[in-house]
């Protein structure tokens, strides 16, 4: 066995390393092909005309009709951005394919390597690297995805617990390394006076313009790395959060030594200003955001009748709050995060499951793509512009950045715990200040600047790069085992279970109510209070129907189930067998009541006692499922795939499920409980909950949930009416058994193809019921999650 | 160090300081706190309690109170309540929302999440007894769930039984049909809130 997998292995990994070589150099030569095709062909306006006098003249002349014709130049631009796309996706593809590969590296190491191998294919085609970095392309098109997925999927509670750390650390912190950078380097600049070199023309301004663009903490190579060493919460929310928080000091402090590195001095009173346009950029940049978020909030109330286009509100109000900032000289990161983090909330009260979904994968996709093709750009542009290497800037800025980091970080750490309460430890500020890489947005920034009033356009532009690399590939590949080497604590895998829900909550409270008898306002109760304004007012206009009044644990308690229940039926009742089978059912939590004598509400006869046993062991190792809630701000890992769970684990299941699916059906018995009608979605989340009280009235039928069980279908027993047991849970033992919702036994010819469609049906009820009244284009979707 | 001299019992403010692990500043702003709520009496009871502001909005009111007045959380292995309590069972009380210090060992980590866990503990065993059975989990989901408006008491009980269902589950791994599971002891409590990191969480600053 072992020895038959391995050559199989082997051999299919080097077809597909062969693969990835052949696209990647067949990319490498149609971009070259591109640009070279660019350069022969006449300008358009000019080829117009000939084109038009051409027309002319052949009224006169004979010509035969093109039967094929070829016109780059119309798809020019189209084509050429579909295959950088198509590159970096392939690029992409391909790193997972190489084992062991993206353990070592990270992938932003990777993709710029490719970058400098495709713009080094180009150039050694003898064709001019186009200039892919283009400022307005990066800040209008590949930066906000990211940035709004960032902010969508923000982890609301660890940054506001610590957003004065945060804060601190993203203001001073910067304005500390700008002037320390800046400052020095001016210094350095100037020393060796009797050998007067280049150095000496770059003033004062300009460097700290040059410290100013190379000090901010880059949220794009931070999320890059990060992402892969799964390093704990608060660790991870500091440094990124001021990676984002950064973006106003940077654009403040570029705009103003932009302005006056051309005049040559900055008055005292043009600072003023500049502190005071720092804090109008800051909340002004929020406020917009925040406004942004709640106008998206408020549409999104009325939406229940046009599901498809919801996801289009979270981009396109996004995407305004971004360009809206943009117009304003404010800080249009932050208008992204707000919006994303304000609108958050309600939209997900809002909308339908199916939009949540592709919000999400909407908002991974494109800023995966995003930051592939940042990561590759940076490597063109590095083969392609033009450098102006000086050994002594070079050098001097590289030691100045990493020196102004930790100086910065131990400093400011040592003010901020003395007013934090969980204080930051040796081992944390090292990986905050080892954590602090710079990226794009530098580059960026960089080449933005003008060329008349920057001379020295070309020295920065390589120290910047210098630096980008010096960060992404020694401390981007290092971080990982320094991670390791020191123990530092790493991210939980948070199985968010309702009983920590449960004590979250309780906490909430008690710490408020703590607080309240100490008399003091911390931060709880400031909490609480907007708390109880968000229930009173704002949910009330920005949440459409009843969900306005749900309370939060409810919330989660729904929201929880119905991950389950999606996950039960997306597996195809093929579930992971857990580790430790636990046997606890709801009836042994249950205090011990005497038997009620309700007979004749029993539409099942009376099982025979093995039969019973069968039943409850089925149920039983159902009822322990470890729940999953992931957190999403990490892209790789989306939704528990229950496919990658690999064959053998599969074809287990099916056996064990045919035999299980053999012996009930000797058993005879069926019920058949009709699928609740299609309802609104809060109708029938709020049955989901399972609700027995209103459906005391018919105990058999009616019974609330929700997931019919057809017997010969692959999701068959073991997939069993999970929710439905916690709505028993106040019944009597006996009628656990109809829990398990069978349907009429079918002929024994066709066990599978008509059980299958019954399935798919029923399952086609539950998800319409779950989520949208959606088109009957949906049956085929469902069918595809059967196995 | 002049201005601590004057304050009116300063050696039992160095017991306390031992006991609790408070500095000299903040026992003095509990104590002033406590002259406040207590109206200038030397001890407090539950209608002083009753008569903070702020606390009314708050769904667990009944059981914070109680705590307070709860002889199990004041070190002193006694057991059931008491009608009022003086200074130094407040600062008791208080100094289970202390903050860890920077330096400390595991040993002292663990024994102050264990002291902060078994505060949480007997806020929920209402009745004593050592465990939390089901009717009391459910009192307490049913509490946080009372000011939410719609009060839906089904879905409240659901909650708590699935809760105690998880709890069983994890430590109590394999139970016959017939087996009852009585109540979530102490061991099961810490186990279950095991990651929580407790020790951070359940803070305030004084």
């Amino acid at each position: 066995m072992p020895s038959r997998t391995v050559i199989y292995g082997s051999s299919g990994r080097l077809r597909r390393l062969i693969l990835v070589m052949v696209l990647l150099f067949l990319e490498g030569s149609v971009l070259t092909l591109g640009a070279a095709s660019s350069n022969h062909y006449s300008p358009t306006p000019a080829h117009s005309d000939s084109h038009n006098a051409q027309n002319q003249s052949s009224q006169h002349r004979e010509k035969a009709f093109p039967v094929l014709d070829f016109n780059y130049n119309g798809v020019k631009t189209p084509f050429e951005i579909a295959l950088w796309v198509l590159l970096a996706s392939l690029m992409k593809l391909g790193f997972h394919l190489i084992p062991h590969l993206s353990n070592i590296v990270p992938e932003s190491c990777l993709l710029i390597t490719v970058g400098l191998l495709v713009g080094g294919i180009i150039k050694f085609a003898g064709e001019e690297v186009p200039p892919v970095m283009d400022s307005r392309l990066f800040f209008l098109c590949l930066l906000p995805p990211i940035i709004l997925d960032a902010g969508y999927f923000l982890p609301i509670r660890p940054f506001m617990e610590n957003l004065g750390t945060i804060l601190i650390f993203a203001v001073v912190g910067t304005l500390w390394n700008a002037f320390f950078v800046g400052g020095l380097l001016y210094a350095v600049c100037q020393i060796r006076p009797e050998n007067p070199s280049f150095l000496h023309q770059i003033g004062l301004l300009q460097c700290l313009l040059f410290g100013s663009i190379i000090s901010a903490v880059d949220p794009v190579a931070v999320l890059a790395v990060f992402e892969e060493i799964h390093i704990n919460e608060l660790l991870h929310i500091l440094v990124f959060g001021e990676s984002l928080l950064n973006d106003a000091v940077t654009v403040v402090l570029y705009h103003l030594f932009e302005e006056f590195a051309g005049i040559g001095t900055v008055t005292w009173l043009n600072g003023f200003l500049g502190v005071i346009s720092f804090l109008v950029v800051a909340l002004g940049g929020v406020l917009i955001g925040a406004i942004y978020g709640i106008l998206a909030a408020f549409t999104s109330r009325f939406s229940s009748h046009t599901r498809v286009i919801e996801p289009l509100f979270v981009f396109v109000y996004s995407y305004m709050a971004y360009l809206s900032a943009e117009m304003f000289h404010l800080s249009g990161i932050m208008a992204l995060i707000a919006c994303g983090a304000v609108m958050r909330p309600y939209m997900e009260a809002n909308i339908s499951h199916k939009s949540h979904t592709t919000i999400k994968y909407f908002l991974k996709m494109w800023s995966s793509v995003s930051e592939t093709l940042i990561f590759i750009f940076l490597g063109v542009a590095t083969v392609a512009g033009p450098h102006s290497w000086n050994w002594t800037f070079v050098t001097v800025t590289v030691i100045l950045c990493l020196l102004a980091r930790v100086i910065g970080v131990v400093g400011l750490t040592y003010i901020i715990n003395k007013v934090r309460i969980v204080k930051l430890t040796t081992k944390d500020q090292f990986i905050i200040a080892y954590g602090g890489l710079r990226g794009a947005i530098a580059f960026s920034l960089g080449f933005l600047l003008d060329k008349k009033h920057f001379p020295e356009r070309e020295l920065f532009l390589t120290a910047i790069i210098t630096v980008i690399f010096f960060t992404v590939f020694v401390q981007g590949m290092t971080i990982k085992p320094l991670v390791e080497l020191l123990a530092v604590k790493k991210k939980q895998e948070a199985k968010r279970s309702i009983n920590e829900e449960i004590h979250t909550q309780f906490l909430d409270h008690l710490l408020t109510g703590i607080e309240d008898i100490c008399g003091h306002y911390g931060h709880h109760h400031w909490k609480d209070k907007l708390n109880r304004f968000n229930k009173k007012y704002v949910k009330k206009w920005l949440i459409a129907g009843e969900r306005s009044k749900e309370p939060q644990l409810i919330a989660f308690y729904h929201k929880m189930e119905m991950k389950q229940a999606i996950q039960l039926v997306e597996s195809g009742g093929g579930l992971k067998l857990p580790a430790t089978p636990s046997t606890v059912s709801m009836q042994n939590i249950q205090p011990r009541k005497p038997a009620p004598a309700k007979p004749a509400e029993r539409a099942l006869p009376q099982l025979p006692k093995n039969r019973e046993e069968e039943i409850r062991k089925i149920l039983r190792t159902n009822l322990q499922r470890t729940r999953q809630r992931l957190r999403s701000y990490n892209r790789h890992t989306l939704v528990v795939d229950p496919y990658e769970d690999g064959l053998s684990d599969l074809l287990i299941k099916k056996q064990k499920m045919l035999e299980i699916e053999k012996k009930i059906k000797e058993m005879n018995k069926y019920l058949t409980v009709p699928a609740p009608p299609p309802d609104s979605p809060t109708m029938c989340r709020a049955r989901l909950a399972s609700d027995p009280q209103a459906y005391n009235v018919k105990p058999v039928s009616d019974k609330v949930p929700v997931i019919q069980v057809d017997l010969a279908s692959p999701q068959s027993p073991d997939s069993v009416n999970l929710l439905d047991e916690f709505g028993q849970a106040n019944q009597q033992q006996q009628e656990e058994e109809q829990g398990l919702m069978m349907k009429p036994p079918l002929r024994p010819g066709e066990p599978n193809k008509p059980g299958e469609a019954d399935g798919a049906k029923d399952q086609q009820k539950l998800m319409r019921c779950l989520s949208d009244p959606g088109p009957s284009a949906d049956e085929d979707e469902d069918e595809a999650f059967l196995p | 160090m002049g201005a601590l001299q004057s304050l009116p019992g300063q050696a039992e403010y160095c017991d306390l300081t031992a006991k609790t692990g408070f500095s000299f500043e903040q026992i003095g702003v509990l104590r002033k706190r406590f002259k406040q709520l207590s109206h200038n009496e030397e001890t407090l009871r539950r209608d002083h309690f009753n008569e903070i502001h702020d606390l009314t909005f708050n769904p667990i009111r009944a059981q914070i109170i109680e705590a307070f007045f709860d002889r199990r959380n004041f070190h002193q292995d006694g057991q059931g309540k008491v009608r009022e309590i003086g200074f130094e069972e407040f600062v008791v009380v208080m100094s289970h929302f202390r903050p860890p210090s920077l330096h400390m060992t595991e040993e002292q980590r663990e024994k102050i999440r264990k002291e902060k866990l078994r505060f949480l503990f007997n806020m929920h065993d209402t009745d004593n007894n050592g465990t939390i059975t089901l009717e009391e989990y459910r009192h307490v989901v049913e509490e946080l769930l009372s000011r939410s408006g719609t009060l839906e008491k089904e879905t409240a009980k659901s909650i708590a039984d699935a809760a105690m269902l998880e709890v069983a589950s994890i430590s109590v791994g394999h139970m016959e049909p017939d087996e009852f599971y009585e109540g979530i002891t102490f061991e099961h409590f810490l186990k279950l809130l095991n990651g929580f990191d407790i020790e951070s969480r359940m803070t305030i600053r004084f």
